[in-house]
């Protein structure tokens, strides 16, 4: 949202195509505002409806509460057996857990792929980059039996330990191409100095690669919060519940009684997420439009 | 290849006993062991946690199993019976083709256009970019389902709407009908980021060819038509097989709107759903494992099909 961030992907736009009169920028102006509102509408009443009296909720398809009363975000935190703020420490642990290993074993493996000579290393690759085309959908059962049979189910293992193993493939890809920008020269001259493989991949590959390593980190959080199918099949138990799994128990179980505390508990479950996308707008976008990814 | 190589001139050099023999394998070592050692961890994950596990389900996919007790070879009983007896997967295809007839077209012309809007220097596009973008960020949580469930219960916002112009709409998300459009309606809500891939496109397009069409007449309509369109083309392919994709897979809206049926009569039955139902509703982990791998055929006819066809039309410079 900041100045910065509007010049930096905005600059050369000036097309010969976008030369238009006072009236056509205007006309062109109304029907992005009406969009926006459009798309926005949604959300904000969903926030307004949260902090609204209940009896207003469907009354009103008015942005603007007449009271402002947040009760129903104390009966939704309180809603079911277990409070959500056990349900939010359990997504925070998920997602920081994951985050740490998709940026620890991704870069360990992007590392190899993009800097050091062994043998098989393009073969590795290429199966690396048939991996991505996979449907987890093929893996899952075998996964799930494999889990079970270690005792992992309705615990955070099945969730976290795969990402220490890299298994989020697209994050190597994307870590490749950024390692492959970074002048050999450096790496040659540490290994000049007497660096192995190690000090140069702690010393000087990934300081240069903080904004690389940010935005995996961020799409990390990010999907792993809003994740469902993986905590719907791995946590049965109330108290491992994530907050996506808690918003829906909660959907089923009060659907027509509470609609306050479920909007109430809605709007908090996309702070978190909110947040990225305001301090991070640039590096999300950036990550987007330069590799494709879909959300 | 290097290691063999490698391999054969040492060993030819070594005749004369140990000492030569471990320092092969120390240079060996040297040259491709640290490699190994980085790539460790996903080289772990891909043996234990792809290979492996795709072929278990391969030999799933031809038993039947139910977590409780061992598989039970039945052959091709379980790909015959889905093909032949199976009422729920021929609703669950036509779902889902549906939902990705409707909702990758859609989303894409939306973007485009949208995206082409943005383009021409329009004042303050990092706000619109960012509103757009926005929806596509929180699309996929559950807290939107739940919102659109609430939008267009027989209750809910829309036809709260359309009640203030005097229409009496019916409950969508209950309605066989229209079901299917709520998450269409959703998926099209979150075009924000094939809209950003399109931004991006739009901007690799060279701005001294429109000045040379507009030097030569050339209207806006028909720069459009012949140099904006055609210059594109390679990412629109892009963001239609990626699009796709992801619809085949999409689970999550369903799945909270449907509360986890895919009613109204499997109007919502996504395939992912009834995957899902099979294999921990059921436990009919044997079947569930051959819609699976008929789910991964799919993609990949259709990806293929996307990669020959494309030929005709996506344009490349070279």
């Amino acid at each position: 949202m900041t100045d910065a961030t509007m010049s930096s992907v905005t600059a050369p736009s000036s097309a010969p195509l976008g030369r238009r009169g006072p009236l056509g920028s205007v006309l062109v102006h109304a029907g992005l505002v009406a969009a926006s509102i459009a798309m926005l509408y949604p959300l904000l009443w969903m926030i307004s409806a949260s902090v609204r009296p209940e009896d207003e909720i469907f009354a009103s398809t008015s942005l603007w509460p007449s009271s402002i009363d947040f009760a129903s975000y104390l009966r939704g935190w309180f809603g079911l057996d277990v409070s959500f703020g056990r349900f939010f420490w359990n997504s925070l642990v998920v997602s920081v857990l994951t985050v740490i290993g998709n940026v620890v074993a991704c870069s360990l493996a992007a590392y190899a792929f993009a800097r050091l000579r062994f043998a098989g290393r393009n073969f590795w690759f290429a199966i690396m980059l048939g991996t991505l085309m996979i449907p987890y959908h093929v893996t899952l059962i075998p996964q799930y039996v494999l889990f079970l049979n270690l005792g992992w189910v309705n615990t955070f293992l099945p969730l976290v330990v795969p990402k220490f193993l890299a298994s989020d493939a697209f994050f190597i890809f994307l870590m490749v191409q950024f390692f492959r920008g970074i002048p050999r020269e450096l790496d040659e001259a540490a290994m000049m100095d007497g660096c192995g493989p190690w000090r140069i991949y702690w010393k000087i590959m990934l300081p240069l690669s903080l904004p690389v390593l940010a935005t995996a980190a961020i799409f990390s959080f990010i999907w792993t919060w809003d994740d469902f199918f993986g905590p719907l099949i791995y946590l049965n138990d109330m108290n491992t519940y994530t907050i996506q799994l808690g918003l829906r128990t909660f959907v089923d179980s009060s659907s027509t009684s509470d609609w306050g505390g479920l909007f109430a508990m809605s709007t908090l479950s996309l702070v978190p997420v909110f947040f990225f996308f305001l301090f991070f707008q640039r590096l999300l976008i950036e990550g987007i439009a330069t590799t494709g990814m879909k959300r | 290849m290097a290691a063999v190589q490698d391999t054969a001139v040492v060993v030819g050099a070594g005749a004369n006993g140990r000492p030569a023999a471990q320092g092969r394998w120390a240079s060996i070592w040297a040259k491709h062991g640290a490699g190994y050692m980085f790539l460790l961890p996903w080289l772990i994950g891909f043996f234990g946690l792809t290979l492996g596990p795709a072929v278990a389900s391969l030999y799933l996919s031809f038993t039947s199993f139910d977590l409780i007790r061992a598989p039970e070879w039945v052959g091709t009983a379980n790909y015959v019976r889905i093909a032949t007896a199976d009422p729920k997967f021929a609703a669950a295809m036509q779902v889902t083709f549906l939902y990705v007839m409707l909702s990758v077209p859609f989303k894409l012309t939306f973007a485009l256009l949208v995206a082409i809007l943005l383009d021409r220097g329009v004042r303050g596009l990092t706000v619109y970019r960012a509103i757009f973008y926005l929806p596509s960020l929180l699309g996929g949580s559950v807290a939107i389902a739940v919102l659109w469930r609430q939008l267009f219960a027989g209750d809910g916002l829309i036809n709260s709407l359309l009640a203030q112009f005097g229409i009496e709409g019916p409950s969508w998300i209950s309605h066989p009908d229209y079901s299917i459009w709520t998450l269409v309606v959703l998926s099209v809500w979150q075009f924000g980021s094939p809209m950003i891939i399109f931004l991006a496109g739009l901007r690799q397009i060279p701005t001294d060819m429109y000045e040379a069409a507009s030097l030569d007449g050339a209207s806006k309509f028909r720069q459009f038509c012949k140099i904006t369109l055609p210059l594109l083309t390679p990412v629109i392919f892009f963001n239609a097989v990626v699009q796709t994709i992801d619809a085949f897979k999409a689970f999550t809206p369903a799945f909270i709107i449907s509360g986890g049926t895919g009613g109204p009569i499997n109007s919502t039955l996504f395939y992912t759903l009834y995957l899902y139902q099979e294999a921990f509703g059921n436990f009919r982990m044997g079947y569930a494992s051959a819609l699976a791998w008929i789910l991964v055929v799919i993609i990949a006819l259709f990806t293929a099909f996307s990669f020959v066809t494309s030929r005709y039309w996506v344009h490349y410079d070279d």
